[in-house]
């Protein structure tokens, strides 16, 4: 799976492109994870280019999370599409995380 | 009249995608909508994975046999395989309220194929493991 | 003629309506190359509307089946031939080069 990273000063943007399922969710839970060994606890997925999410997928944004927040640090959501906006609501995940309009918004509520 | 299809593949990660696009095209061919669409290929995926990972151990050990079909207003998904079977009962609606430490990483994935499909029954026997989950199209 | 395309998660599927003659047969490949452009060559064509291909659509079918199936990266298999399509690509003794199929359905699940 193809998965991109930006930097925006403080705040690394991970931006997956395709479906999180069974297949590909350990790919991106691994890649999250290795982002925060390197030290960056301020962490935002921007999702603009994920159509379908899985519980697969769920399960690893949590992982991130619970590292994420264990390392004094965050790991926030960011361009949610409909179909995966339904998938937080219907976890309860939408309670859970922090989740944004824009990529711009979600690395600037770190400064909060 | 009734159309039914049915497709056979192995039960690995990687025909998830194949399997998704099965569903999609014979609930578009009944004419569900495009949001009832989404939800059936949303609960036959974690169907299959749930098989894959639980049933088949992640192995590759056997096939996964779906059949779709129609029948009066109902959109009828019936789901084969030979894994391991399991007790659907005991394992508990996940807890959406509970903060996040306390967050159990399991059984999201039946949850959200009860809540997507209008029906959904398990029945284990020594021929395997069938799955049948309904959609009723209004 | 009347071309749609649908991307599902692993094919594409392609409906062709009405007549593929030489005049149309460019719009038919313009569609399919879209599709191979951005490197999806899995493409599945529903022909239940299709009520008459020539040479000129016939040559584009085959040319992109080459193309899909080039490096084993794909396929272009076909579904809903009525019986005077079949007979058409029977002619041309295509019905061994193509992967055909009674519904859209089982070709999509044949990937």
């Amino acid at each position: 799976m193809k998965i991109k990273v930006e930097q925006l000063e403080q705040v690394t943007i991970v931006i997956p492109i395709g479906d999180i399922d069974a297949l590909t969710a350990s790919e991106v839970a691994a890649f999250l994870d290795s982002q925060l060994k390197e030290g960056g606890n301020q962490l935002v997925a921007d999702l603009s280019q994920v159509g379908y999410m899985s519980s697969a997928g769920l399960r690893a944004l949590l992982a991130t999370l619970k590292e994420a927040r264990h390392q004094k640090g965050d790991f926030r959501l960011a361009a949610v599409q409909a179909n995966v906006q339904q998938v937080l609501d219907m976890s309860g995940f939408s309670g859970i995380f922090q989740v944004f309009p824009t990529v711009e918004a979600a690395a600037a509520s770190f400064g909060d | 009249m009734s159309k039914r299809w049915e497709l056979t593949v192995d039960g690995h990660c990687e025909n998830l995608a194949t399997i998704a696009d099965f569903v999609t095209e014979a609930a578009q061919a009944w004419g569900l909508n495009e949001k009832a669409t989404f939800e059936v290929q949303m609960a036959v995926d974690e169907a299959c994975t749930n098989i894959i990972e639980h049933g088949y151990r992640g192995e590759r050990r056997g096939k996964i046999t779906l059949c779709c079909e129609c029948a009066d207003d109902d959109f009828v998904v019936t789901i084969r395989d030979n894994g391991q079977p399991f007790d659907p009962e005991a394992i508990p609606p996940p807890d959406l309220t509970c903060r996040l430490a306390e967050r159990p990483c399991g059984g999201l994935g039946l949850y959200f194929m009860r809540q997507l499909m209008d029906e959904v029954r398990f029945h284990f026997d020594a021929e395997g493991n069938e799955l049948t989950m309904i959609k009723k199209i209004s | 003629m009347e071309i749609t395309t649908r991307q599902l998660k692993r094919v594409d599927v392609v409906t062709v309506s009405g007549r593929v003659d030489s005049a149309a047969a460019p719009r038919l490949e313009e569609a399919l190359k879209a599709i191979v452009d951005a490197n999806r060559f899995r493409i599945c064509l529903d022909l239940k509307d299709l009520e008459y291909i020539s040479s000129a659509g016939i040559k584009v079918l085959i040319s992109f089946l080459k193309t899909c199936k080039r490096w084993n990266r794909g396929d272009l298999r076909l579904a809903n031939m009525s019986p005077y399509i079949t007979e058409v690509f029977d002619l041309a003794g295509l019905t061994s080069l193509f992967q055909l199929y009674p519904s859209i359905v089982d070709a999509v699940g044949s990937f």
